[in-house]
């Protein structure tokens, strides 16, 4: 039953896999990216209350759902490495941590700058707000603590569990507009209703939110054909290549 | 699975289980901390910190609006459909702060219970729609209420 995934687990099956993928990938990215964001910011129409300002959202709630979902991924790839010490799971998490980071912070950036003009400040300490900053800080610290330990083995659990623990964050973030009374609005789509958001806004939105996850996605499998080579160097099927001028 | 594997995948379970509980009890203990404004009920139940700046958030209720002396300063009135507390602020208003909107202000009770902003910042809520469709529903609305409330009770709308 296992079978298929063991064989994706082996790093030289993904390697392989990753160069098949990642250029279509990010044909599909630049599809989506380039419909969605030519509809949000110019065909879609304006917000009945906040005018033009609301077209951050395109930017701003996938940032935001991706800062979730790539830690998501990590955590799961933590208990990959912790429960079957699967090496690629560590190799992926690895470079996912940048990008989730990167995605965090473009969430917190754009959303400051919308909260300007809407709310009256750059920034307030409501619960989403603060959770989500907390969010950057995990990831940051999850880098920090892979640069600095030496040992390939103690840093992939080590890392592992930290990823594990900091999951804890991940419904706070969600739920925390729901639990406390929050600056930030609650949930527009992600929820048991239907949608508060007009369809003609929310097709660019999807479109978008999409379009940054095919994103993550290629970058996540060029960065990780990287990694493999760097760990793998060594190996023989890496050197064939190596020689065969196949990299 | 291998009994090892299982043994570690308990682990893990357990370990972030045990996190989770950790998390929730100190955001129960903080409930209170973690909010971020109190409502002009709690206001009026007196469990605001007296003499210290607080926060307070309700919807700016309808036909309270007041332009008083020089012109930047502004009353209004709070409410959460039970209380409502009226509310003193002089500065610039933020784009959308209006009757019947959500909003946070920031500030202190004077002695004549007024709560006597520095700052008041406004809420969105999670609708987002063309001006077109908004004033449909507002006509719908209108055309709703007049129906159940024949007598034009004067009533603010939860969002």
């Amino acid at each position: 039953m296992f079978r298929w995934f063991h064989k994706l687990a082996s790093t030289r099956n993904f390697y392989r896999l990753a160069e098949i993928l990642a250029p279509w990938l990010a044909i599909l990215c630049a599809i989506l990216l380039g419909v969605g964001l030519f509809q949000g910011l110019f065909v879609a129409p304006t917000d009945y209350e906040q005018g033009e300002s609301y077209r951050i959202i395109f930017v701003h709630v996938p940032s935001a759902w991706l800062s979730l979902f790539i830690y998501m991924t990590m955590a799961f790839c933590s208990l990959l490495v912790i429960v079957w010490k699967m090496k690629l799971a560590d190799i992926v998490a690895e470079v996912s941590a940048p990008v989730g980071a990167s995605f965090t912070f473009l969430a917190l950036a754009t959303g400051s700058l919308w909260g300007k003009p809407m709310w009256g400040t750059w920034w307030e300490w409501d619960a989403r707000l603060t959770s989500e900053l907390i969010l950057l800080f995990i990831y940051i610290g999850y880098m920090a603590l892979r640069a600095s330990i030496d040992n390939p083995a103690t840093r992939a659990r080590a890392s592992a569990i930290l990823a594990l623990v900091g999951v804890v964050n991940i419904p706070i973030i969600k739920f925390s507009v729901d639990w406390w009374n929050t600056l930030h609005q609650p949930a527009s789509i992600m929820k048991f209703d239907k949608p508060s958001i007009h369809p003609t806004m929310l097709q660019p939105l999807l479109l978008c939110a999409l379009g940054f996850t095919v994103f993550y996605f290629v970058v996540m499998l060029l960065n990780t054909r990287s990694l493999i080579l760097e760990r793998e160097s060594k190996s023989s099927w890496v050197q064939e290549r190596a020689a065969e001028g196949r990299l | 699975m291998h009994p090892k594997r299982k043994q570690k995948l308990i682990l893990v379970g357990l370990m972030v289980g045990a996190v989770a509980v950790a998390a929730g009890f100190i955001l129960t203990a903080f409930k209170s901390n973690i909010q971020l404004f109190f409502t002009p009920t709690e206001v009026a139940e007196g469990k605001v910190p007296e003499g210290a700046e607080f926060k307070v958030g309700g919807l700016v209720a309808a036909n309270s609006v007041k332009r008083v002396g020089d012109g930047l300063t502004v009353e209004f009135a709070l409410t959460d459909n039970g209380q409502t507390i009226p509310v003193r602020y002089t500065g610039i208003l933020p784009d959308l702060f209006r009757e019947g909107q959500g909003t946070v202000s920031v500030g202190k009770l004077d002695e004549n219970g007024v709560f006597v902003a520095d700052r008041v910042l406004a809420k969105h809520d999670e609708n987002y729609m063309p001006p077109e469709v908004a004033e449909a529903l507002n006509k719908t609305k209108a055309v709703q209420q007049a129906k159940t409330q024949p007598y034009g009770a004067d009533t603010v709308q939860m969002q």
